[in-house]
């Protein structure tokens, strides 16, 4: 690495502006490269290799002269059919849509219960700080953990039961079963959108709530019309990051109900018991399915509301450092 | 104009601020409550003695450590565990950090042609669903016998780990001045030296809050741990936890699991609020524009 730059800068120190940008050029693809290799090795080869691996099916049978034959067979879009209309339709669907309620349901109020947090740190008098830490302890806590907790708080002779007075079986199968996943799901991650949010609020410069005070305009108003479309930016960013991560749901569901239980599979864990039962063929399928969900809701929402998750890291002629200027001093606020 | 609205908030104001501020404190303590109080119920259903293990009073009443000389029981493995999830995420931070580094690096400093495809690239692995690496991973594994070993676990975690990490990295490095890179190449440095002898110290704290949260995502993985390993001990903490078994047949162990929960989940709460400013500063850096 050293030696690509240091070469030409001996032999051209004159041309100090042209060597700096062919230096940086092949500088950055030797300092790029490991990182593209590592993510084509685990992520690129597997998501072709999935793509490959749901045209097959692993089979054990006898070909037409008697002989075992072992070995994967190619089956075409079999286990594509199977899985929308065949066999396995009933689980998937189910599971489809158990994925699109939790995602929709569980971001929704994450959002709602985010903003509320993020306002009532931002008009914090004192003790902003213990609030702020305290938010980042559901955040910390691994989900299978989290799993955990809430099956004990959701337990037949539970905390919960005990302070809403009734019997609940919470984690058997049913509606409540796909509350109990929300719940704990809003109570992990919710706080991390109302940190994200939070930073979006102080980069609200005071003047403009000045300006619509002296307007008189009411409370209800200028949140409807200046704070929520100033933070607009940063909760595209913030739901489509939650979006993306309800829809591969697993170790929630997977640890506070259990597996196999149809009020509550997603296509992430149907993918997995298949897999686990080595039917790979089909769990490749599932997988590339769910994969194609996740790039479709991810297109559509960059597409259709303009998410920025690029953000400043895009290059941009001129605006491009007093941006960062700005953002720098603006993490430093959300952290002072 | 100005006389009219300083007066304004200042006579009637003197009981709405008052309110405002009932208010505001009432605020910060239900969100307070919201998120720590589940936190609580796991600590303190820990701290009780296995057989109160129903009782739901707020704090324990007799006092006892007994669920947690459980979970280091030896039919139970968990320290084994507890050093297969330092050793995985550990080695996945340690990785991560040396290749994303560079990268970061190469993103936030050099100009080059397609940066923006790059930059692309890598936030879009970051998104992929998990389990569509892991099938056919866990295939190939199966082939190559790599099922219960450190590395089937590593290397599924590199695709989260690392583009986390470049990402952070990236936006740390972008806000570290220029101007010293440049006066130190003045001065006679190669690319390579500014590199090393400026910006890697400067960056430290950076690095550090990355390999934190790096660190944390890979120590509360679990899919890829469920996938890739069934032998139990090569089982990391998480998948540990969740299946130790009770011992009466169907009664799951809460006690012990609460236990074990917190000794997984504390030393992280202890480094993520000793390190907060740093660590909201590392998660907010891709979502604020």
């Amino acid at each position: 690495m050293t030696t690509t730059t240091a070469e030409p800068g001996i032999a051209a120190p004159v041309k100090q502006k042209k060597r700096d940008v062919q230096g940086s050029g092949r500088l950055a693809a030797v300092l790029l490269s490991p990182t593209f290799l590592v993510l084509a090795l685990v992520v690129g080869y597997p998501i072709i290799e999935a793509l490959r691996e749901s045209l097959y099916q692993s089979s054990q049978g006898l070909d037409a002269n008697g002989f075992v034959v072992k070995g994967d067979k190619f089956v075409g879009l079999k286990n594509y059919t199977d899985i929308f209309t065949g066999a396995k339709s009933h689980a998937f669907w189910n599971a489809f849509w158990n994925t699109t309620f939790f995602t929709i349901t569980g971001v929704i109020i994450e959002v709602v219960l985010g903003i509320a947090m993020a306002l009532i740190m931002h008009r914090a008098f004192r003790g902003r700080a213990f609030v702020r830490a305290s938010i980042l302890v559901p955040w910390a806590i691994p989900t299978a953990v989290s799993g955990l907790l809430w099956r004990w708080v959701f337990q037949a002779d539970g905390v919960a039961n005990a302070m809403i007075g009734h019997q609940i079986l919470w984690t058997t199968e049913g509606f409540h079963a796909k509350v109990a996943v929300i719940i704990a799901d809003t109570w992990k991650t919710a706080p991390f959108v109302g940190l994200l949010a939070l930073a979006g609020l102080q980069l609200i410069p005071a003047e403009v709530y000045e300006a619509a005070k002296v307007d008189g305009a009411t409370a209800g108003q200028t949140f409807v019309k200046i704070t929520l479309p100033l933070i607009k930016p940063v909760l595209l960013v913030a739901v489509l990051f939650r979006l993306l991560d309800v829809l591969r749901m697993f170790d929630l569901p997977f640890v506070l109900i259990g597996a196999h239980k149809d009020s509550v599979n997603t296509l992430s864990m149907l993918a997995f018991d298949e897999a686990n039962n080595l039917r790979y063929g089909p769990a490749a399928a599932f997988a590339t399915i769910l994969f194609v969900y996740v790039a479709v809701v991810a297109y559509a929402f960059v597409k259709l509301l303009g998410a920025d998750i690029m953000g400043d890291a895009r290059v941009r002629k001129t605006a491009a450092s007093k941006r960062a200027k700005k953002r720098a001093s603006a993490t430093q606020e959300v952290t002072a | 104009m100005t006389a009219i609205s300083t007066a304004k908030p200042g006579s009637a104001g003197g009981r709405s601020f008052n309110l405002r501020k009932v208010l505001s404190y009432l605020g910060m303590a239900v969100v307070a409550i919201y998120c720590l109080a589940p936190f609580y119920w796991m600590v303190v259903s820990a701290f009780r003695r296995p057989q109160d293990q129903f009782d739901n009073s707020p704090i324990p009443a007799p006092f006892s450590i007994k669920n947690f000389t459980a979970v280091f029981g030896h039919d139970v493995g968990f320290q084994r565990a507890l050093l297969n999830s330092v050793i995985v995420a550990g080695t996945t931070t340690l990785l991560t950090l040396v290749v994303g580094t560079f990268t970061a690096y190469a993103l936030a400093r050099l100009d080059f042609r397609f940066k923006n495809i790059v930059l692309g690239i890598i936030i879009a692995t970051s998104m992929f669903p998990p389990i569509s690496l892991i099938v056919p991973l866990l295939h190939l594994f199966t082939n190559i016998q790599w099922i219960n070993t450190y590395q089937s676990m590593i290397l599924p975690s590199l695709s989260f780990a690392l583009p986390l990490a470049v990402w952070n990295l990236t936006a740390f490095f972008r806000q570290m001045p220029f101007e010293l890179e440049y006066a130190a190449m003045v001065d006679g440095c190669t690319r390579g030296q500014a590199f090393r002898k400026i910006i890697v110290p400067l960056a430290a704290p950076g690095v550090f809050t990355t390999a934190i949260i790096a660190f944390i995502a890979a120590w509360n993985e679990f899919m890829i741990a469920l996938s890739m390993v069934n032998k139990k001990e090569m089982q990391t903490a998480t998948v540990s936890i969740s299946k130790f078994t009770g011992a009466y047949g169907f009664d799951q162990p809460f006690g012990t699991q609460m236990a074990a929960g917190v000794l997984v989940t504390v030393p992280l709460v202890i480094v993520v609020l000793i390190l907060q400013r740093r660590i909201i500063a590392g998660l907010t850096a891709g979502g604020v524009k």
